[in-house]
């Protein structure tokens, strides 16, 4: 019992930090999946033009992030955001480096896997339908962007949440480079008040409560937007 | 930027004994292939009973099933491995948490706890594919068999698996690519594998970018051998008829 109430105890203390970490972890996932959808379209569309380069550029990107791992490429990021920043601008980077770092590298970690998402829907469109487009005088980016795109992301949209659920429980993986997200926030704080297994076992409880609700609101959405 | 090049760090010596960082990096794959050997065969043999026990008759089976895969994917990789690594050694008896804490070291503890919590992370996925797989056969197949005079459990032994397993090829092994790679994860409880040696070679000899590379490299060599192995298996076992093997 005493476990208890001492955890509780000192989550009343602890609120404010263990909320800003959230806002953290919240703040990498929307950013993580803008722009990863936003390049992901962008590859996939390179993926399928008729350009030799644009293919193979495309191909070797997605094939590239798919084969190391996520805690690699945020090292990699975490190293060489700074580096290139400095390099570039000829400053310090005076934003903090570890969330700048991780939200470039799951944006373009993430946009490897979206892409193949898009890729996907697009194809799933008929062809009849770009067919019909240009027989209306439409060009490329026209029948893109008014025919087969709209309706390819309302079929990819519950895919797309669910590779965002799983990009929510991955963001954990900032703790190798010690953002505190709300994971972290909470083995901080465990590890300082010698509560780390309460701290732990709760963190883990938030993260499936929301994942779970999330994996059912997608799912009711899903069966909506079948048509 | 004033970066030093030196493409050879991995053959300097370390310092320590007469090793060289390559030596370091060789330790850190022999740990990876550990973590992974052992977390994909719990997580086959695992994986394939909780899939067989989501599709039997028995509603108590599913609902095990249903539980266990609703648990391991919903919590994040990194916070099981922290479970297993920190919370689970304060629950057991003390004779052997005694033994746990003090006659095992420290690489050990953490070895064993990244296998088994990853391991049983990938169960949940190679379950869900194995019940696809399984779902996947016609169900006149599964009625002939029963009017045949099969038991379910012969069913599944001799007309359900044979074939579902063969089907499912394909996307078992991006799991298992998925495995190895999770296993750099292992890293962040203290394991010695080849992340963990990266970040002490680039603290060690400021020469991040080539070590970095390397490790990368190491990652898509792996990958590229893993992918054809299981091309390979998947010409190997495809079962004849199929729209998939007429290519």
């Amino acid at each position: 019992m005493e476990w208890f109430t001492a955890f509780f105890q000192d989550l009343q203390l602890s609120a404010p930090a263990l909320w800003h970490g959230f806002s953290i972890t919240l703040k990498v996932l929307c950013f993580a999946t803008v722009g990863g959808v936003l390049i992901g379209t962008l590859l996939a569309l390179m993926r399928l033009s008729s350009i030799r380069v644009l293919n193979w550029i495309a191909k070797g990107y997605v094939n590239l992030f798919r084969s190391i791992p996520l805690l690699l490429v945020l090292m990699w990021f975490y190293f060489a955001v700074p580096f290139i920043y400095t390099g570039v601008t000829g400053n310090y980077l005076t934003m903090d480096t570890a969330l700048v770092s991780s939200i470039v590298a799951f944006m373009l970690f993430e946009a490897a896997y979206f892409s193949e998402i898009v890729r996907a829907g697009i194809q799933s469109i008929p062809k009849g339908q770009t067919d019909a487009a240009s027989a209306l005088g439409m060009n490329y980016s026209q029948s893109m962007r008014l025919i087969v795109l709209p309706q390819a992301f309302r079929k990819m949209t519950p895919l797309l949440l669910q590779q965002t659920i799983i990009l929510f429980q991955d963001s954990t993986m900032v703790y190798a480079i010690g953002l505190l997200d709300f994971f972290r926030t909470n083995y901080v704080r465990g590890d300082l008040m010698s509560l780390l297994t309460q701290y732990i076992l709760f963190a883990g409880l938030v993260y499936f409560t929301v994942s779970m609700i999330a994996t059912y609101i997608v799912k009711k959405l899903q069966q909506r937007l079948t048509v | 930027m004033n970066y030093s090049w030196n493409w050879g760090v991995l053959l300097q010596p370390t310092g320590i004994g007469d090793s060289t960082y390559l030596n370091w990096i060789m330790t850190g794959i022999g740990w990876l292939a550990v973590i992974a050997i052992v977390a994909w065969s719990i997580a086959m043999l695992l994986g394939s009973l909780l899939g067989i026990m989501r599709t039997l008759p028995s509603p108590t089976a599913r609902a095990i099933g249903t539980t266990y895969v609703t648990i391991f994917r919903n919590i994040p990789l990194l916070i099981q491995l922290f479970i297993w690594f920190y919370v689970v050694p304060d629950f057991l008896p003390d004779s052997i948490h005694n033994w746990w804490i003090n006659d095992l070291g420290a690489n050990t503890t953490a070895l064993i706890s990244a296998s088994i919590g990853l391991g049983l992370f990938t169960a949940a996925r190679v379950c869900e594919q194995v019940r696809t797989g399984i779902e996947a056969i016609p169900p006149g197949q599964v009625n002939a068999g029963y009017a045949m005079g099969f038991s379910t459990a012969q069913l599944y032994r001799y007309v359900i698996l044979p074939q579902s397993f063969r089907m499912i090829l394909p996307p078992l092994s991006s799991e298992l690519t998925n495995c190895v790679k999770n296993t750099s994860v292992a890293s962040l409880v203290g394991v010695a594998e080849i992340i963990s040696q990266m970040k002490t070679i680039s603290e060690y000899t400021q020469n991040t970018i080539e070590i970095y590379t390397y490790v990368t490299l190491i990652f898509i060599l792996i990958n590229v051998c893993l992918i054809g192995l299981m091309n390979f298996l998947e010409k190997r076992f495809q079962v004849p008829g199929l729209i998939a093997g007429a290519k």
